[in-house]
């Protein structure tokens, strides 16, 4: 009997959990042949690829966070508040005059405490959804940003705050040219991005907040503290904005009003996109990578062509939606109803 | 006789308020091992809530829980399932993105140690899980397969097997055939029997007299909220059983 199921499944069948697991890898890299063939001198070149990854350092991060809240069948609309919030108070401080490792420290216990207090609020106020939470706590950590700051600019910070949004590791010792070196911030999203995947799929923690979003009452009953678990994703998730806050400083050398304005979108879409899926428990580490990518390579190859940023809000709209419902389109196949 | 046997679960006199309204009131329940207890009763008699404060879920408003002769407080489910008192919810209580192994060992994961982290220890829950499905008899593809491409039926296999997995004592199933198919309800019930038959006592609640006639060796029914009959199973009949749901002895 259980012989001739297996003999039943077709190849098309087999190729399924992988086409699932590598599928959206698959569209990653048939955007960058397109790319290519399209721009061959710039798009493969070392300085357009490296500034690809400087574009979408601090993008990954709130992907990555918002990710895991995704995950529990939640919503982190905040996190691009939590970010300029955490810029800010970085840019208060170092103007004060605090020394390089307080200045780094601070953006990054602001953005947790952040995301802590939205985990607190989702949890102890019983809030019907996160998404009304961090609706609140997205005004909120904005608004205070700017009425800490004034609402002005801030600019101006030593080397060593801006190390990992701005340093270059030199690559010369390789018998590579000067202009061929390494972002820091490429090395700092593999590292964390490998940290969570750690994380995500080999702690208890990890395998819990999967748990949770497969089905919360089965957590539940399993002995699960199902809201310490979602304190601590809300908590993480802040704290990864914070890292952000970290990269942006570096880059833009400037705590500004308007930062991370409607970023929550664009690291939602990036989830969505690289296969998380929004009623929870689905959804891998390195599909947020790809997803991340895809609208940093949609984006970078788009202004190569001088193609009009208007458009590329068209063309990320329709991958987001293409993206969803190749899923539907799995599910229906994948999944006994 | 069972009755002969260990006593392992006892509860006395538990009663159980929600703001006004009651919904457990002095209720006695007992279980031995390898003795199957069924419990009937209609809808809103208040099985759910006792089986929810057997299991720590709840906390009764009064009377009190003794496990192997010992009075325990239960603060949650983790408590039950410390002292070897598991449950087999309705809705089942699996993560259907999780596979087999994974949703067994919920909660309980078995981890190694690298340094000062801990990560979870795969190959440990694949064995484990391999293993004690063996031991139940129980047949799906792999371990390795996610709970939501199972079949009704191997579900309720898979929940059954979660709670035996950790040398549970007492096993209470609430509504296990209510879900199935009928060619699948009789393999859970050579299940329950199958635990019966290692010592394990079983709690099961049920609408269906078949199950109940099956399965079981004693037969309580609850009554808005009170014990209202109880018999060894070969003293009574289906009919009798049925009468007292509705409230007639």
């Amino acid at each position: 009997m259980e012989d001739k199921e297996k003999k039943q499944d077709s190849l098309y069948v087999k190729l399924i959990p992988y086409f699932e697991k590598y599928g959206i890898l698959l569209l990653l890299v048939i955007m960058i042949l397109v790319m290519h063939i399209l721009q061959p001198d710039v798009f493969l070149s070392w300085r357009n690829v490296t500034n690809v990854f400087k574009q979408i350092s601090w993008q990954s991060m709130l992907a990555l966070g918002v990710f895991m809240v995704i995950v529990t069948a939640g919503i982190d609309l905040s996190v691009g508040s939590i970010m300029m919030l955490s810029l800010m108070i970085l840019a208060i401080v170092a103007k004060a005059g605090a020394p390089w490792f307080i200045v780094v420290l601070v953006p990054l216990f602001a953005g947790f405490l952040c995301g802590l207090i939205n985990g607190l609020g989702i949890t102890l106020l019983r809030m019907p959804h996160p998404f009304i939470m961090t609706l609140g706590t997205l005004y909120i950590f904005r608004g205070t940003g700017n009425l800490i700051s004034g609402g002005t600019p801030i600019s101006g910070f030593t080397d060593e705050v801006r190390y990992l949004g701005h340093g270059r590791i030199d690559l010369t010792w390789l018998g590579l040219e000067k202009s061929q070196y390494l972002p820091v911030s490429l090395v700092l999203i593999a590292v964390v991005y490998f940290v969570f995947w750690v994380f995500l799929n080999h702690s208890r923690t990890g395998k819990w907040i999967y748990a949770i979003g497969g089905n919360p009452s089965a957590a539940r009953a399993s002995g699960i503290n199902v809201n310490k678990i979602l304190i601590i994703v809300y908590s993480l998730c802040g704290f990864l904005s914070g890292i952000g806050a970290l990269i942006l400083a570096g880059r833009t050398d400037s705590g500004y009003p308007n930062a991370g304005l409607q970023s929550e979108l664009d690291a939602i879409a990036a989830c969505i996109i690289g296969g998380a899926s929004f009623f929870g428990g689905r959804g891998t580490v390195l599909g947020v990578f790809a997803g991340v990518m895809i609208m940093g390579i949609l984006r970078n190859g788009l202004n190569l062509m001088d193609v009009s940023s208007f458009w590329q809000q068209v063309l990320i709209g329709s991958i987001i939606v293409l993206a969803v419902y190749v899923d539907v389109l799995r599910r229906d196949f994948g999944t006994r109803k | 006789m069972t009755s002969t046997n260990k006593l392992l679960l006892e509860a006395k006199g538990i009663t159980k308020y929600f703001g006004t309204i009651t919904a457990l009131e002095n209720v006695n329940l007992k279980v031995h091992e390898g003795e199957c207890l069924g419990v009937v009763g209609d809808n809103g008699a208040g099985k759910s809530t006792l089986m929810k404060v057997l299991s720590g879920l709840y906390k009764p408003s009064a009377g009190a829980l003794f496990f192997e002769g010992k009075e325990h407080v239960l603060d949650s489910p983790k408590d039950s399932q410390n002292l070897g008192l598991e449950m087999v919810y309705q809705d089942l209580a699996l993560a259907g993105n999780l596979p087999i192994g994974e949703n067994i060992f919920l909660g309980r994961e078995p981890t190694k140690n690298i340094g000062f982290l801990k990560f979870l220890d795969f190959k440990k829950i694949k064995e484990m899980t391999s293993a004690h499905l063996e031991k139940l008899k129980i047949n799906v593809k792999s371990a390795d397969q996610k709970v939501e491409e199972l079949s009704g039926g191997q579900r309720q296999a898979v929940a059954i097997a979660r709670s035996t997995a950790f040398n549970a004592k007492v096993v209470i199933m609430d509504e296990p055939t209510a879900a199935l198919a009928i060619k699948e309800v009789g393999k859970v019930l050579d299940l329950i029997n199958k635990l019966k038959s290692t010592g394990v006592g079983v709690i099961v609640i049920s609408h269906r007299m078949d199950d109940i006639f099956t399965v079981c060796d004693r037969v309580m029914a609850l009554f808005q909220g009170t014990n209202f009959a109880e018999s060894q199973l070969d003293k009574t009949s289906r009919d009798e059983v049925i009468g007292w749901i509705m409230g007639k002895k």
